[in-house]
């Protein structure tokens, strides 16, 4: 009888296993990390490749459906669609980039020495990570936006910390298991300093899983900073971003439906391709034991 | 466990308003107030006192039901959590009820016809449902069968009727889930050699799959929708408030945007209380289920 954990991971890992998919799957991986390469060229490049200021009104212009001159249509002040679409990417890629790299380096840091000193130290760390691991991410998101207040920075924080046990968790396992491999007490036994074996040894070892968890939990990051901007508590007006522009559409929802389709869409397609991609990387590296592990 | 860990949770929700920029009287007074309001207020919520006593204060007024009173809404908040608190619960009670039911009835067809269109279907929706926002995918619902074909309401919460898009919304992607888990489980239980020696002793199938084999195969089912209680949650707080529901999530949105922090303590502390209760109960059924998490737990 397999255990119900496995059984579970089982269920959940990868989307393909027929050998039609498969083979189709390299090619989705493919097509997902050139669509991430072309979005973060499009965020960077945003001033010259918009039609339009995306800030720019045009009150009789308002609520236009998508054609020529404005593809994706305008919003109920005559704002270009595409154009704010564009500069969202801005908003939601580097917020969710810079909440990710923050929560990677602390969970990184807070995880290698967890798993690397143990003691009371690691179990502290481990219940407080705990703690967290069982809460809707929003709902941990939310404590920190009530704290700190709406708006970009908050928003950054509030992701960094939803899913800093993820990363915690995941570096910890790692830790602990290169700990055992004989390498490291070669090491140990001739004299090694611990910041040498840490640093030098075992975080250089446990890096891929983390980064990989990391590419998909941008996915999520981006999922997250929309819902916090859709509740108004993200970015703020007149910065664009995917969660503002569909709060902003619902005031006109049946009038003007494409002002919440085209970020929504957005969104969906580019956490998709986070995940086809991370998934591609996960089998490309052959780490998915190891991120089971934590 | 539950305990030390509702400790720590209700100590951060209380530190919320003490983490505050500033003084926390600032955030409770209103524009105009004359110094000595100012002192009958820091009086009122005992803020001279140290910062522990503060804490006992405060929970212990809430063990007697007292939450304290909301800024804007200039109600008890305890009010406030049981006016909007049956809202949540039915909406939250039914997308969990109707993920399971559907997901474990899909996963059982999938897992005895063995259909690999069926299984790749699941796969797409479990991506989806985890990849598409659940505020956008409530703001489509409502487009397509509330405006385009006016089969439900468009927001509120009166009637079953309009339960039905926030269920679907918040159960889409807990069906595929569910569905996928039966699947690999009921799959898996089929191997056993107590099945072959049941099919040679000639019990029709459906007697082994409902007597022998779904009862195996629920305990990884069960773990995964005792994990699920929090997703529901947070699911419920998003979709609650694009569909203009009471509740305790729309509660939660709009008091934290006008700082009304008693009701965002309150809120919080209750969403909380629920994760854990419903983690606490799937522990529970998993250990009736299982003799063998019983011994280990013991």
């Amino acid at each position: 009888m397999t255990s119900i954990t496995d059984t579970i991971a089982r269920a959940l890992s990868g989307f393909r296993s027929t050998p039609m998919s498969r083979a189709f799957g390299s090619w989705l991986g493919k097509i997902a990390g050139g669509f991430l390469a072309l979005l973060v060229l499009t965020a960077i490049f945003a001033p010259w490749i918009t039609p339009f200021d995306y800030a720019a009104q045009d009150l009789t212009n308002g609520n236009a459906p998508p054609g020529w001159p404005h593809l994706l249509g305008t919003d109920q002040f005559g704002r270009d669609v595409l154009s704010r679409v564009i500069y969202g990417a801005r908003t939601s890629l580097s917020v969710s980039a810079t909440a990710i790299a923050i929560s990677i380096t602390v969970g990184m840091t807070l995880g290698a020495a967890a798993g690397y000193f143990g003691g009371f130290f690691e179990r502290a760390v481990m219940t407080v990570v705990d703690l967290t691991w069982s809460f809707p991410d929003i709902l941990i998101a939310l404590i920190f936006v009530a704290i700190i207040g709406p708006g970009l920075t908050s928003t950054t924080f509030a992701i960094a910390i939803a899913y800093l046990a993820q990363f915690t968790r995941l570096t910890r396992a790692q830790i602990v298991r290169l700990k055992q491999e004989t390498f490291i007490e070669v090491t140990i036994n001739l004299g090694a300093k611990p910041h040498h074996i840490l640093l030098k040894h075992l975080l250089p070892n446990a890096i891929a899983p983390v980064i990989v968890v990391g590419m998909l939990a941008i996915g999520d990051g981006i999922v997250l900073e929309a819902t916090l901007g859709f509740f108004g508590l993200g970015a703020q007006p007149p910065t664009p971003s995917w969660g503002a522009m569909m709060a902003s559409g619902t005031a006109k929802l049946f009038l003007s439906p494409w002002v919440i389709i085209s970020p929504g869409v957005v969104v969906a397609v580019t956490v998709i391709a986070v995940n086809l991609f991370g998934d591609e990387l996960i089998r490309a590296l052959d780490i998915r034991d190891r991120i089971r592990d934590s | 466990m539950l305990i030390p860990v509702s400790i720590s949770i209700s100590v951060v929700i209380f530190l919320i308003v003490h983490l505050l920029p500033g003084d926390p009287i600032d955030n409770l007074i209103r524009v105009g107030s004359s110094t000595e309001d100012r002192i009958t207020l820091v009086l009122k919520y005992g803020l001279d006192q140290p910062l522990a006593v503060q804490y006992f204060r405060w929970i212990g007024a809430i063990f007697q039901g007292d939450f304290g009173e909301a800024i804007v809404l200039r109600r008890p908040v305890a009010d406030l959590i049981a006016q909007n608190l049956p809202y949540s619960l039915r909406l939250g009670g039914a997308a969990f009820a109707f993920s399971s039911i559907a997901g474990i009835t899909l996963g059982t067809i999938s897992a005895t016809t063995r259909s690999a269109i069926v299984e790749n279907i699941m796969r797409g929706f479990i991506l989806l449902g985890s990849t598409v926002p659940g505020f956008w995918l409530a703001l489509l619902m409502i487009l397509f069968f509330a405006v385009q074909l006016q089969w439900f309401p468009v927001s509120g919460a009166k009637g079953w009727s309009s339960l039905v898009l926030p269920v679907l919304t918040i159960g889409f992607g807990g069906v595929a889930l569910v569905a996928r888990v039966t699947r690999v489980a009921l799959l898996d239980v089929r191997r056993e050699d107590f099945v072959t020696l049941l099919h040679a002793k000639g019990l029709p199938s459906r007697t082994i799959l409902f007597r022998h084999l779904m009862p195996h195969a629920m305990l990884p089912v069960v773990t995964i929708l005792a994990l699920r209680v929090g997703w529901i949650l947070g699911g419920a707080v998003t979709v609650e408030f694009v569909f203009g529901r009471p509740g305790l999530g729309s509660l939660l949105i709009r008091a934290i945007g006008q700082r009304d922090y008693p009701v965002v303590q309150g809120c919080l502390l209750m969403l909380a209380l629920t994760v854990m209760l419903g983690t606490l109960i799937g522990d529970v059924a998993q250990a009736a289920m299982d003799p063998r998490i019983r011994e280990t737990k013991k």
